[in-house]
């Protein structure tokens, strides 16, 4: 009995010992869902996968659209349809400006009209984790796309040829993100690369001098590597992209403390314009559902009202600016958000707002006061149904709540503007400036009744043309800050600065501050002067 | 391993079929000849003892002792007298056709030789070390209860249940002792028959308690104390709740229980609107022209429209006893519940089938639990109570055409819905068909076999498993207003869920001496889940995919642990435990937490000076320590550098291919295990001639490494916010219990019971550097302006504490719209003005209950109450504005009436206005029951019962109900009142 209960035991004892240590080996679960970062790039088809996540990371929110839940939206601790780069970027371009106000009241949404932010702001915040977001995502693509891991992946052929162009784009997709840094946070921001591996000690700030160079070196060293203009596919940068925002950088040097670079602004517009695009025949058809097919876009974000929803993005610029008693079936959508109008100031931009003789001024003005009494009150202000879900052709978009009309980042009316007011400024060809100024003007008029003599072209009139022809694109904001009318007194529009005919502001207020929760989680960060 | 063990419960499984089949045979014993038993009963001492009860077991039929402890008794001879006293032992004499007994009851250790079930195994209550209370069936709530949780609410100190609402099956938010943790999960652990459940949500059920049928419920003996819990290890620092299902007694006859009731929920107020004619002369008073054209003709009150009367019924019928060495309980049941917001319905079918077979001389002990359940739910649209709440109440209800379901809706110029207006309410809740079927079974095969040669060892092993499959189909047709843009709405989706146990231990328990005990034990755990989804939502006509996104998980624990119990003289009782656990969740090098405990009760009452005391009956005090860990972080591989697959909705273009895209997913390599260590200092005591019993406990429970989603510095993770061990959290209070046996009389008792809890929750550190500047992580969002937030989590405060702008008011005391006091004096206000405003979270919360019997009768109620736990109203402050009567896009929407008060234009969601001090008292449950003793012929008994439910709240608070765990009260399913008459019938 003894021999036998012992033999047992032992039996026993084996068996829960080998049953043990294999429960143990049950501890190294792997995820079904996701694919880990050591077996991804196993299947080449994965580099393209990741890189189109970079382009998504622009507009789109999360992994699934148009919302899902924390575990797949992009931005944490923020409402999913608030947190998408383009839409944050608009906020932070647009409001502030006489461009727009909007309704809502969201918290922080109108300090943001007001010119009254702090660095508790949740769409500066927002705007500045999409920043980082989309670098950090740039970092890991490049550095899992180094020459080194390629080789050792044994990736060749079209593969290793397109992966490597990938690479060059996913570096002006960092250029870029690191641009906006520098315009909006005065370059005053963390600092990483590649070089720093996820989960790093937290970086070190640069300084608007440092960010500045490395996007100008980053760019030019691109310049080799990217495909030709007008020759990659669709939605993808090519080397006029990064021509243009090398004609951006040196067109804001000098605004950004980085010295007279309006020349070099020149050099850079040329190129994009003589590579070849030509303007949209019709101005109203580079903002419809079929603005994928415009000669005119140099790189556009991509959307599309059923395999690419955000409720941030083009679903925000199509909806936001629709209310009162404005047709939303008209526009190709379910129905208007009633937010977004422009200021009386703006209004004043257009010599004729009924949009009959410059037809780029497309206000809707039925029901719509021209004053601005009340910001949350749509009907306070003219509308601006300048973007929609409705083709050239005057066909409704796929979706009625997500539009298939794509957010032009860059088109050859602002080359040919930069290039203007370069000349404007004394660094370029006048005549050409003239001419570049007068076909966009006779595009807008429809015949030469707009066109200006060279005398007229002066760096101001550059300003109110840059605000008439790119009105809502995202740049107003950054244009009156070269021209000295963004914080100060000497230009007023309605609600800056808290009051309803516009006040004064300081001059601190021309660069956001950092966000606080970043002072927090990085002590190396020193907070932006007079926040 | 596993499949091994599943041989074993198949094998056994066979032969109790062939058992359940014998059963039947089984048949009703007969009464004998009633003889007249008298007597006298004493106590050890010597001394008489009156009023002490006397009943003929299984009846009803008894008496009482007289003042000198005489009694007389008629009775069958072969009956057994049941005698009882408060403070003493109850005591069961057969007759065997004596006519005169003496009988002597022992002092009470009655209750201290009950057996209380602990992790991994029993122990005498009176040799407990740690803070556990036990609730039984005679103490549970009664009335229409669904789910489990609501069997317990307001009976235990330190335990706070609060109902989320009153949709059918709708669970509870269960807080023992505050929250520990932030992030991660605050609920309790959940043991039921041995079985471990986890937390995670069970898709198409409204809680995954409601799968478990309450009327099969034992016992619920809560652990709340580290020393207590820490056998748990991992799982353990919200405390644990062990839950015991009924079961078959050795030698029992068989019997068979029928319970039925049937109840009608009514709901008790409604959320104060204006009522059309009201809100036509608001408009006409301050709207623009536009809006006063838009006003319509009607006096709709949509909340009226909306809920009904909702009529229950619950039926459950059991069988228990014991075949041979087998004792059972079978018992089906069948639940159907609707709601009060229309359409809401749940119905549940339920069968349990419990074994615990006698083997091996009595060595083996086998006990086998299973049990399945059926739900079928309908979900109401939820939305229409917010819809309800604020829709134009001078629109009728329906159109009178034939577009949108005939459901009355806000239109744009063209025709189309208005997609930014409010939807009629019916409409909603009509057009909506929201149904899930949720099979769920949970089960174990526990052996305990009692070594035959050292009897000393028991080795017990434990197999479990708890599966549920769902099938959720939603279907709003195209023609419905809330999807129109879309052509409607089909969603089917399925759950499948597998957790898997296995559970091993020996334990030894020896007199090692006359006075020294000790009883050790050290086991293995292993525990699997295992969770599956897929979601398809397509258009009504499934032209489109709107989403598919399939997602499958999983996690693994496994534990070894062990225990140490050392009883000296019964006076000194000292308790050691050592878990160690595993999680699939950390990476290798943090993988392995260690959590022991230490715990000391010395039996005052049983020291020589105590012991013939004729005041004190009982006194322990207990002391205990303990370290409990947390893993349940919500996400399985947050430390695993992954990339994630986007859903066919979130695609890229590039050149002409839309590219399903793949993210590099931020990871947090270096997370780990949570700690919460808790002190414990508790004193039992019972009084005798004061009939007075109860304990009193104060407890210190202070978590580190708090798993905190925090933000990242930026650029240097793939996320802007990462879980991270960073921050601690503090919960300090003081638990006191009161049982009083007031009356103890032949035909009339009275028994009051009170508890009370004393709980401060404070948030010690945030994040890893521990910044002065930091204002802390806002939480909480509510209603009205995207994104917004009306709490945060700072150090030094409670966690989730209110965070807002202070309000500036007028001579007349009215709120000045957009004025707050400059709390930081920099001339302008920002969030930096905002202050913490006390928080949701009372600072004491109370229970007391009475219940008493006369004769056949009896009756009983149950309040409960908190205080000091506030409320933020968020339907004042998103309704209660001159603003939102202009609702989006030519459409009007109505207000309460708050706005008269205030004018405010704008909303002023942030302004402290809105806060309000949501203590209240409420009588949850009164009941009444009447015996009717016995019928058909006396082979039967039956007894009637009575129950209200929420029956009434005192309360400052203006909305409809100040019990809101999140402390936001914002269009929350009302929780009904309900009436309940029940029949119970046993034979």
């Amino acid at each position: 009995m003894k021999h036998f209960i012992s033999k047992n035991t032992v039996l026993g004892g084996l068996v829960l010992t080998l049953s043990m240590s294999s429960c143990i080996k049950d501890l190294d679960r792997q995820p079904f869902n996701e694919v880990t970062s050591a077996t991804v790039y196993n299947d080449p088809a994965a580099y393209k996968q990741v890189a189109a996540k970079l382009y998504a990371g622009m507009m789109l929110t999360g992994q699934q659209g148009p919302a899902g839940d924390d575990r797949t939206k992009d931005i944490k601790g923020m409402d999913e349809g608030f947190s998408s780069y383009l839409r944050n970027y608009w906020y932070l371009q647009v409001l502030p400006t006489d461009e727009a106000v909007i309704a809502w009241s969201d918290a922080g949404l109108p300090e943001i009209n007001y010119m009254k932010w702090s660095s508790n702001n949740a769409f500066i915040r927002g705007f500045y984790n999409r920043v980082f977001y989309q670098i950090a995502s740039c970092n890991e693509f490049i550095r899992e796309t180094s020459d080194a891991k390629l080789n050792e992946r044994g990736v060749s052929g079209t593969i290793l040829t397109e992966t490597k162009a990938l690479r060059a784009e996913a570096r002006f997709l960092r250029a870029l993100s690191y641009w906006h840094a520098l315009d909006l946070f005065g370059g005053n921001v963390p600092f990483v690369t590649e070089n720093d591996a996820v989960g790093s000690a937290p970086p070190k700030q640069t300084n608007a001098k440092s960010l500045f160079e490395y996007i100008e070196s980053e760019l030019k060293a691109i310049d080799g590597e990217l495909v030709e203009a007008r020759k990659n596919e669709y939605a993808r940068a090519d080397k006029a992209a990064a021509w243009m925002l090398l004609a951006k950088l040196y067109l804001n040097a000098e605004a950004q403390g980085q010295g007279n670079r309006y020349a070099d602004a020149a050099t850079y517009a040329k190129k994009v314009i003589d590579a070849g695009y030509s303007l949209q025949t019709k101005y109203e058809d580079l903002f419809k559902a079929d603005n994928n097919t415009s000669t005119e876009v140099i790189w556009a974000l991509a959307a599309d009202g059923t395999r690419s929803q955000t409720w941030g993005g083009m679903t925000f610029l199509c909806h936001a600016p629709v209310g009162g008693s404005m047709p939303a079936s008209a526009y190709g959508i379910d129905g208007g958000w009633g937010g977004v109008r422009v200021t009386p100031s703006f209004v004043k931009l257009f010599a004729d707002p009924t949009g009959k003789t410059d037809k780029r001024a497309m206000f809707y003005t039925d029901g719509q006061k021209l004053e601005i009494n009340e910001l949350s009150t749509f009907t306070d202000g003219y509308a601006m149904p300048k973007f929609k879900n409705v083709t050239s052709a005057g066909k409704v978009g796929s979706n009625l709540s997500h539009p298939d009309t794509d957010f032009p980042m860059f088109r050859l009316a602002d080359a040919y503007l930069i290039y203007a007011e370069a000349a404007a400024r004394g660094a370029g060809d006048k005549a050409l400036a003239l001419d570049y100024v007068n076909k966009i003007r006779a595009r807008a008029y429809g015949s030469a009744a707009g066109n200006i003599t060279s005398s007229e072209l002066t760096p101001d009139f550059v300003l109110a043309e840059r605000a008439r022809e790119l009105s809502w694109e995202g740049s107003r904001r950054t244009d009156l800050i070269r021209y000295g009318k963004f914080t100060g007194a000497s230009y007023l529009w309605a609600w800056k600065g808290g009051v309803k005919d516009g006040a004064g502001v300081q001059d601190y207020l021309k660069i956001f501050p950092l966000p606080s929760t970043d002072l927090t989680a990085n002590p190396n960060l020193v907070q932006n002067t007079g926040y | 391993m596993m499949i091994s063990m599943y041989k074993v419960f198949g094998r056994t499984n066979v032969r109790l079929n062939l058992m359940m089949l014998l059963w039947a045979c089984v048949s009703i014993t007969t009464m004998a000849q009633d003889i007249t038993v008298s007597g006298k009963v004493q106590e050890s001492n010597g001394s008489v003892l009156p009023g002490v009860s006397v009943l003929v077991k299984g009846t009803t039929r008894g008496t009482q002792t007289d003042a000198d402890g005489n009694f007389k008794i008629a009775a069958p001879s072969s009956a057994t007298l049941v005698f009882s006293f408060v403070g003493m032992t109850s005591q069961e004499v057969a007759i065997n056709n004596r006519t005169q007994l003496s009988v002597t009851l022992q002092n009470d250790n009655k209750q201290l030789a009950e057996v209380v079930v602990i992790g991994y195994g029993t122990q005498r209550k009176k040799d407990l070390t740690g803070s556990i209370a036990s609730i039984t069936t005679a103490d549970f709530n009664k009335g229409n209860i669904a789910t489990p949780d609501q069997l317990v609410a307001g009976k235990v100190a330190g335990v706070q249940i609060t109902p989320n609402g009153g949709a059918p099956g709708a669970g509870s938010t269960i807080r023992i002792r505050g929250g520990a943790s932030l992030n991660a999960s605050n609920d309790p652990l959940i043991v039921i028959d041995g079985v471990p459940l986890d937390n995670t949500i069970i898709n198409g059920a409204a809680n995954p308690l409601s799968l478990i049928n309450p009327n099969d419920i034992e016992s619920f003996n809560i652990l709340k104390d580290a020393s207590a819990t820490a056998i748990y290890g991992s799982r353990a620092s919200n405390g644990v709740i062990m839950i015991t299902t009924k079961k078959g007694k050795k030698g029992d006859v068989m019997r068979v229980n029928l319970s039925t009731q049937a109840s009608v929920g009514l709901k008790t107020g409604l959320v104060d609107v204006l009522s059309g004619d009201d809100f036509r002369a608001l408009v006409n008073q301050y709207g623009t022209a536009t809006q006063k054209s838009l006003l319509g003709t009607a006096n709709t009150d949509w909340q009226n429209e909306i809920y009904r009367a909702a009529v229950s019924t619950d039926n459950n019928l059991s069988i228990t006893g014991a075949f041979k060495n087998t004792p059972y309980r079978v018992s089906v049941g069948y639940t159907n519940q609707n709601g009060i917001l229309k359409t809401s319905n749940m119905g549940r079918t339920s069968a349990s089938v419990g074994l615990t077979p006698m083997l091996l001389d009595n060595h083996l002990k086998i006990d086998i639990n299973v049990k399945a359940s059926s739900i079928k739910n309908k979900f109401a649209n939820q939305g229409a109570i917010g819809a309800a709440a604020s829709f134009d109440p001078t629109q009728p209800v329906y159109s009178g055409t034939e577009a949108y379901g005939g459901y009355y809706e806000w239109v744009n110029a063209d025709g189309k819905p208005n997609t930014i207006a409010t939807r009629n309410p019916l409409g909603l809740l009509n057009l909506t068909d929201d149904r899930a079927t949720v099979n769920r079974s949970i089960g174990n095969a526990q052996f305990d076999y009692k070594f035959h040669f050292l009897p000393e060892l028991r080795a017990n092993l434990n197999v479990g498993y708890d599966v549920s499959r769902s099938d959720g189909k939603k279907v709003i047709p195209a023609l419905a207003a809330s999807n129109f843009s879309n052509g409607g709405e089909k969603t089917v989706y399925t759950q499948d869920r597998t957790n898997k146990l296995l559970d091993f231990y020996l334990n030894y328990v020896k007199d090692l001496t006359k006075d020294t005990r000790i009883d050790l034990m050290a086991g293995y755990s292993y525990q699997d889940f295992m969770n599956s989804t897929t979601t398809i939502t397509k258009d009504e006509a499934e032209t489109k995919t709107l989403n598919d996104s399939p997602y499958k998980t999983q996690n693994t624990l496994v534990s070894f642990f062990g225990r140490a119990n050392l009883n000296v003289q019964d006076r000194y009782l000292l308790t050691f435990t050592l878990r160690r656990d595993g999680s699939s969740r950390f990476a290798k090098e943090n993988r392995w937490g260690t959590f022991p405990s230490a715990a000391f009760a010395w039996k005052i009452s049983e020291m020589d000076f105590l012991k013939s005391s004729s005041v004190i009956s009982d006194l322990k005090l207990r002391v205990g320590y303990g370290v409990t860990g947390q893993q349940d972080v919500g996400q399985n591989f947050a430390y695993l550098a992954r990339y994630t697959p986007s859903t066919a909705t979130a695609q890229q273009l590039l050149g002409t291919t839309y590219y399903n895209t793949l993210r590099a997913e931020g990871y947090n390599a270096n997370i780990k295990w949570e700690q919460t260590v808790t002190q414990n200092v508790g004193l039992d005591f019972a009084f005798k001639k004061a009939r007075l019993s109860g304990s009193i406990d104060y407890y210190m429970k202070n978590t580190s490494d708090l798993l905190n989603v925090v933000p990242v510095a930026a650029g240097t993770n793939l996320t802007n916010e990462i879980l991270s061990n960073v921050g601690s959290i503090e919960n300090k209070g003081l638990e006191l219990l009161l049982n009083h046996n007031t009356i103890s009389r032949e035909d009339f008792t009275l028994d009051l019971g009170f508890n009370a809890t004393y709980n401060e929750n404070k948030i010690t550190k945030l994040t890893s550097a521990n910044d002065p500047n930091y204002k802390g992580v806002l939480v909480g969002g509510i209603s009205g302006g995207v994104g917004s937030t009306i709490q945060i989590h700072s150090v030094g405060y409670p966690a989730s504490s209110f965070f807002v702008a202070q309000q500036v008011y007028d001579a007349s005391g009215k709120p000045v719209e957009g004025v707050y006091v400059d709390r930081n004096g920099d001339g302008k206000i920002t969030v930096d003005d905002y202050y913490h405003y006390k928080s949701p979270a009372p600072r004491v919360f109370i229970g007391f209950n009475a219940q008493a019997t006369y004769k056949k009768l009896s009756a009983g109620f149950v309040l409960r109450g908190n205080f000091g736990n506030y409320v933020y109203n968020n339907i004042l402050s998103t309704n209660g504005v001159l603003q939102a009567f202009q609702g989006a896009n030519n459409s009007l929407g109505n207000v309460v009436p708050n706005v008269l008060t205030t004018l405010f234009a704008t909303p002023q969601y942030f302004s402290d206005y809105y806060m309000q001090n949501g203590s209240f008292v409420r009588m949850d449950n009164a009941f009444a029951g009447y015996d009717l003793g016995k019928i058909f012929g006396g082979k039967s008994t039956a007894r009637l019962s009575a129950t209200v439910q929420n029956v009434f709240v005192i309360t400052k608070y203006t909305g409809l109900n100040p019990e809101v765990s999140g402390g936001i009260d914002n269009n929350i399913y009302p929780i009904p009142r309900t009436f309940t008459l029940g029949l119970n019938i046993g034979f």
